[in-house]
């Protein structure tokens, strides 16, 4: 227990200095987004790492609290601090209510239902124009703001938006060594066996899907408020599915796999700017390798691959000792 | 101690068990022997809730258990050890006997006393020690067994419902499991309802017996007599009577 504090610490820290090495510029803004980014995939892996339900809807929850965030203080004035906690409270009971239903449903069924529910969601915010601006967007939202401090540069925006993913990552590393953390795996591996030792696994899924909802929310209002101009496509199906692929390349069931994860897709496509309409192609390609070669995740994976390095290193170390050279 | 009457449980069409009836005694090993689909398993999942009853009454202890959900089932006493013994793969020995303990965390009780129950779970089975690190997946199908058992005798069950504990084992690794449940009827008293293909071992070790096929129970009667018994014999035990061909 004492390693994983230190840990996270160290992460912690880490993250708390990054903005050093950038001295602000364009990529302080794509670091807001990897944090907001790190609480999506952290989320959707509590949710499908740990419990092992699917979820292709994600990116609705996270539209949910950015919604209502966004109109809460832009057309009707509200407090946003006051607005992002409601938007994650109605967020947490929607979902608690549609867990109930659609969380008897199980694999592909899942992935189908909870697809459904994201084009949903998504049509909703198109097509209410009236309240969400539909397809042109919802602009005006305005920064948080605390003790007359008002997060309206990317650097302040990158603390605020880490301070919540830190916590997040805090929360769910405890969530994860805990009782109830054994209880979702052993829900993700067995239900039946999960059952007959006590666990009531459909309360349990249910109420996970609700928290992983509430993080979501949570997220999207971080991200109303940072950008402070939200539109539909930023949470349609596509996102949904770039979150599941943040999750399966960082790692299923790893907190910090998931903030690897998050953290590559993120960049990844700043940096493939020159190869621009076929980024999509690129995200494809490498999930395919990701699966095949690193079933494990960068979390997992790129420890192997150092002690194989290491490995060959030894032996090619051992062969030139032997005298067997090559040329 | 448990008692079930004119119990019937579908799966969706399917008529799984018919009018079923049966009772254990406290400090009994009662066995339930009968092939493939004669409905030994769905009787363990109805009386744990898993597979709920559409008729009929359970009782436990002199309360009702019919229509409770399993988590309930398990605070009263009643622990199942599923078939194909479902050790939590990803998890450690040391997580899948703590997850048997699950509802315990919930009451007043303290870790310590999970503890000290966890190493006599570790007495009985000292080889589940040795590897209380590891991820039950990667242990072997006897040392699974063992867990799956271990796991639930942490919720400290009044009554174990045991789902073939032998499937799928070498014969010397079904000895030692049998073996085990009879240390654990000397040094705890503890009731076991025990389903098993195994019929002469199941038989050998339990007081009484009984014969399911198709859904019903056809026979019932003490370990040894059924043991004795032609039609027994002739179908579980596979001992062919050639001294009665007029059976």
């Amino acid at each position: 227990m004492k390693k994983e504090l230190l840990k996270f610490g160290a992460f912690a820290l880490l993250i708390m200095l990054a903005p050093l090495a950038f001295k602000g510029g364009y990529l302080m803004t794509v670091l807001v987004f990897v944090g907001i980014n790190t609480m999506l995939s952290i989320a959707l892996n509590l949710l499908l790492g740990y419990a092992g339900q699917i979820s292709l809807g994600h990116a609705g929850f996270f539209g949910l609290g950015a919604y209502l965030s966004g109109v809460l203080t832009a057309t009707y004035g509200w407090n946003p601090w006051l607005s992002m906690a409601l938007a994650a409270v109605i967020v947490g009971i929607v979902a608690y209510l549609i867990g109930f239903p659609i969380l008897k449903l199980k694999g592909h069924y899942l992935a189908m239902a909870t697809l459904g529910l994201g084009i949903i969601i998504y049509i909703v915010f198109n097509e209410t124009v009236d309240l969400t601006g539909g397809p042109s967007g919802l602009s005006g939202i305005p920064n948080l703001s605390i003790n007359g401090i008002t997060f309206d540069s990317d650097l302040k925006n990158y603390y605020l938006v880490w301070i919540f993913a830190l916590l997040m990552v805090l929360f769910s590393l405890n969530l994860a060594n805990s009782r109830i953390g054994r209880a979702l795996r052993a829900v993700h591996d067995s239900e039946v066996a999960a059952r007959v030792v006590g666990v009531n696994a459909r309360l349990l899924k249910v109420q996970i899907f609700a928290v992983s909802a509430t993080f979501c929310a949570l997220a999207g209002s971080l991200y109303a408020h940072t950008m402070t101009f939200i539109s539909p496509a930023s949470f349609g199906f596509t996102f949904s599915v770039e979150l599941l692929t943040m999750v399966v390349i960082g790692g299923l069931g790893s907190i910090y796999g998931s903030f690897l994860g998050a953290a590559l897709l993120t960049l990844l496509p700043e940096f493939l700017r020159a190869a621009h309409d076929y980024d999509i192609i690129i995200y494809g390609g490498l999930l395919m390798v990701m699966v095949m070669y690193m079933p494990g995740g960068l979390v997992r994976g790129i420890p192997e691959l150092y002690r194989k390095l290491l490995k060959s290193k030894g032996k090619t170390a051992l062969k030139s000792e032997g005298g067997v050279e090559h040329a | 101690m448990l008692r079930v009457n004119n119990v019937n449980t579908y799966y969706g069409k399917v008529h799984a068990l018919k009018d079923v009836s049966l009772a254990l005694g406290e400090g009994e090993i009662v066995t339930l022997i009968g092939a493939n689909g004669a409905g030994k398993t769905t009787i363990l999942n109805t009386i744990s809730g898993v597979t709920p009853a559409a008729s009929g009454e359970i009782s436990f202890r002199s309360e009702s258990v019919t229509a409770l959900a399993p988590d309930r089932i398990v605070k009263l006493g009643i622990s199942q050890v599923p078939e194909g013994r479902q050790v939590f793969k990803p998890l450690s020995v040391e997580d899948n006997l703590e997850m048997g303990a699950y509802l315990r965390y919930r009451s007043s009780e303290k870790t310590a006393a999970i503890h000290k129950d966890m190493d006599q779970v570790f007495r009985l089975f000292p080889r589940l020690e040795e590897r209380r690190n590891q991820l039950a997946g990667t242990m072997s199908g006897g040392e699974q067994q063992m867990l799956a058992i271990g796991r639930a005798m942490m919720a400290k069950p009044k009554l174990l419902l045991l789902d073939e504990p032998s499937m799928g084992l070498a014969p010397l690794v079904v000895q030692e499991i049998f073996r085990v449940l009879e240390r654990l009827r000397q040094e705890t008293g503890m009731t076991i309802l025990l389903v098993e293909q195994n019929a002469k071992a199941a038989l050998k070790l339990a007081d009484r017996g009984y014969v399911m096929e198709t859904g019903k129970v056809i026979l019932e009667g003490m370990a040894d007599e059924l043991m004795e018994n032609a039609e027994v014999k002739r179908a579980y035990l596979g001992k062919e009577q050639k001294a009665a061909p007029g059976t």
